[in-house]
């Protein structure tokens, strides 16, 4: 659905976007991350055609981002929900959306069963004859997701479609990207959520002006835990850990770090489904009794925060 | 290009800033409340019989009283067109509009259309009831009716859209630097000022604004700064400088 080969966008001697190599699949949720900077918007910008590229290459289904003849065709093949609403406040919700279905030549029964179900979709209905100006944050978020569904398109580009909103209004939004989700639409998310992400994506891409990896949030997971990074097993004890108990595990050749709070014990190791056995041994002769022991991979938020700061992002 | 498209746009507009009472009290009351004040001022001074309002006198004044109209519509242009570009680009509506499967001369084509017909029907609405009204309160003393004729219908039929031309293409280019309507409003309403000029030029008898080839030599400049603006407007208003370069 999205492919790109070494896409770029400098704004005179600052790289936007470095050499970004992408595959988006039909039908999947691709989220992408990075912090403030990092190129995102400028990425969506461009496969949107609203900016042009510097280099590279990028096609949109059967589309070329580069080709003019091909700018207007894209634009009708996407949906775009941009990092600021942008709605009409002197207009009602209804006519926002109106508005843009007749720029998206869908006819007027299209517009009215599309406004309908959309707005139904997202709790809208009942306000549809209401300004939009009077809506609160999330309502406009709500309503800019349903603008940018109005001509059904089959990729739909999401410019951090929750950030700033209530906890509330946000699962609203996530629970209506994963009934898209359903209805096999592609979906680029921008986002800073990291749970969200994990939450809703099939596959994240990391972005610090170049794609720093991709994959799916377990697949990350994993690399990073394999590629060098620590895994911790957390051991319960029914009562606190003490002195003997501490030295006797810092005894053991494979741990890392071991550190304890009350009866709770984090152990550092590299490969902790064939060290924790000796961590239990350890702990056991030194007097220890044992509630539970779990094995903690590194989340995606390690992940993230690692490849970023090695990546040169803030 | 297509013109639905851009009429699509225009009629989002008329309806937004019908909403506006601002801009509709300016759009009606102004051209009204000079339509009659003017006549009603000659009319009363004409009752006095001064020399002010001798034949010689009123056929300098009409024609110099019309071209205010000139004036008047560039300045009724100016709230619109900052509202239709500058306040999509407060209300950070322009991305979402370029967005959609429209081309840049459409979008522009679109505000223009929203900027320029209504003070355009507004002032010749209101420059019709002057000229009717004015007819009425001179005739007795010119003995004829002094409107329409030929000036008249270069000012309001050539200079009036040029200047209005003008003023819509010149606040796109001042929307692109500012980042509020007021200051939108503030500086397109600078437009005025070379008309203005020619205003208070005909008035100290500088230029004659009622010698027909004075008027078309105003009208081909403007054409000419029309032109210059049309290639300046569009090359403010393509997708790359609004994402990019607007402030």
């Amino acid at each position: 659905m999205i492919e790109t080969e070494n896409l770029t966008r400098k704004f005179g001697d600052l790289t936007a976007v470095d050499n970004l190599t992408l595959r988006v699949n039909e039908g999947e949720v691709f989220g992408f991350l990075g912090p403030n900077g990092a190129g995102k918007t400028t990425t969506v910008r461009m496969l949107c055609c609203l900016i042009s590229k510097t280099s590279g290459e990028a096609r949109i289904g059967d589309y070329d981002v580069g080709r003019s003849e091909d700018a207007l065709k894209i634009r009708r093949f996407i949906g775009l929900v941009p990092d600021n609403v942008g709605l009409y406040d002197d207009l009602s919700a209804y006519d926002n959306l109106d508005f843009y279905g007749k720029l998206y030549d869908c006819t007027e029964a299209q517009r009215k069963e599309n406004i309908r179900r959309f707005l139904t979709m997202l709790g809208l209905w009942e306000k549809r004859d209401v300004m939009a100006g009077t809506f609160s944050k999330g309502m406009k978020q709500k309503l800019a997701i349903a603008r940018a569904l109005i001509h059904e398109p089959k990729l739909l580009f999401m410019d951090e479609p929750t950030a700033n909103l209530d906890p509330e209004s946000a699962k609203t939004v996530r629970d209506f990207i994963l009934e898209l989700k359903k209805e096999k639409r592609t979906i680029f998310l921008n986002t800073h959520n990291l749970d969200e992400a994990q939450r809703i994506c099939d596959r994240i891409g990391i972005l610090s002006t170049k794609l720093i990896a991709t994959g799916t949030p377990q697949e990350l997971e994993r690399a990073l835990s394999s590629g060098g990074g620590t895994r911790r097993t957390v051991v319960l004890l029914q009562e606190q850990a003490t002195d003997a108990i501490l030295a006797g595990v810092r005894k053991l050749p494979a741990v890392g770090s071991v550190t304890a709070e009350g009866n709770k014990l984090e152990v550092a190791l590299s490969d902790p489904e064939k060290q924790n056995a000796a961590v239990v041994e350890a702990i056991v002769k030194a007097g220890g009794h044992i509630q539970s022991v779990t094995t903690v991979g590194a989340s995606l938020e390690d992940v993230y925060l690692k490849l970023v700061r090695e990546g040169g992002g803030s | 290009m297509r013109l639905s498209k851009a009429w699509i746009i225009a009629a989002k507009d008329f309806k937004t800033y019908r909403k506006k009472k601002n801009i509709m009290y300016s759009l009606v009351v102004i051209p009204l409340l000079i339509a009659v004040l003017i006549p009603a001022v000659i009319g009363y001074v004409a009752q006095k019989n001064t020399s002010r309002t001798s034949p010689a006198e009123l056929v300098v004044l009409l024609p110099a009283f019309l071209f205010f109209y000139v004036i008047l519509g560039s300045y009724l242009c100016t709230p619109i067109a900052s509202y239709t570009i500058a306040g999509e680009k407060v209300e950070k509506s322009l991305e979402p509009l370029l967005a959609t499967p429209t081309t840049d001369s459409e979008i522009l084509l679109g505000k223009g259309i929203a900027a320029f017909f209504p003070p355009l029907a507004a002032v010749l609405g209101g420059s019709a009831l002057f000229m009717l009204l004015m007819d009425l309160t001179t005739k007795d003393k010119l003995g004829y009716y002094y409107f329409p004729d030929w000036n008249s219908a270069i000012v309001i039929l050539l200079l009036l859209p040029l200047a209005l031309l003008m003023s819509v293409q010149m606040n796109v280019i001042v929307s692109s630097r500012v980042t509020d309507i007021r200051s939108g409003q503030q500086l397109g309403a600078l437009t005025m000022i070379p008309f203005l000029g020619l205003y208070v030029a005909g008035e100290l008898n500088l230029i004659d604004l009622g010698d027909t080839s004075n008027l078309l030599i105003i009208a081909a400049a403007l054409l000419v700064v029309d032109v210059l603006l049309f290639f300046l407007s569009r090359a403010t208003f393509r997708r790359e400088e609004i994402l990019t370069k607007w402030k």
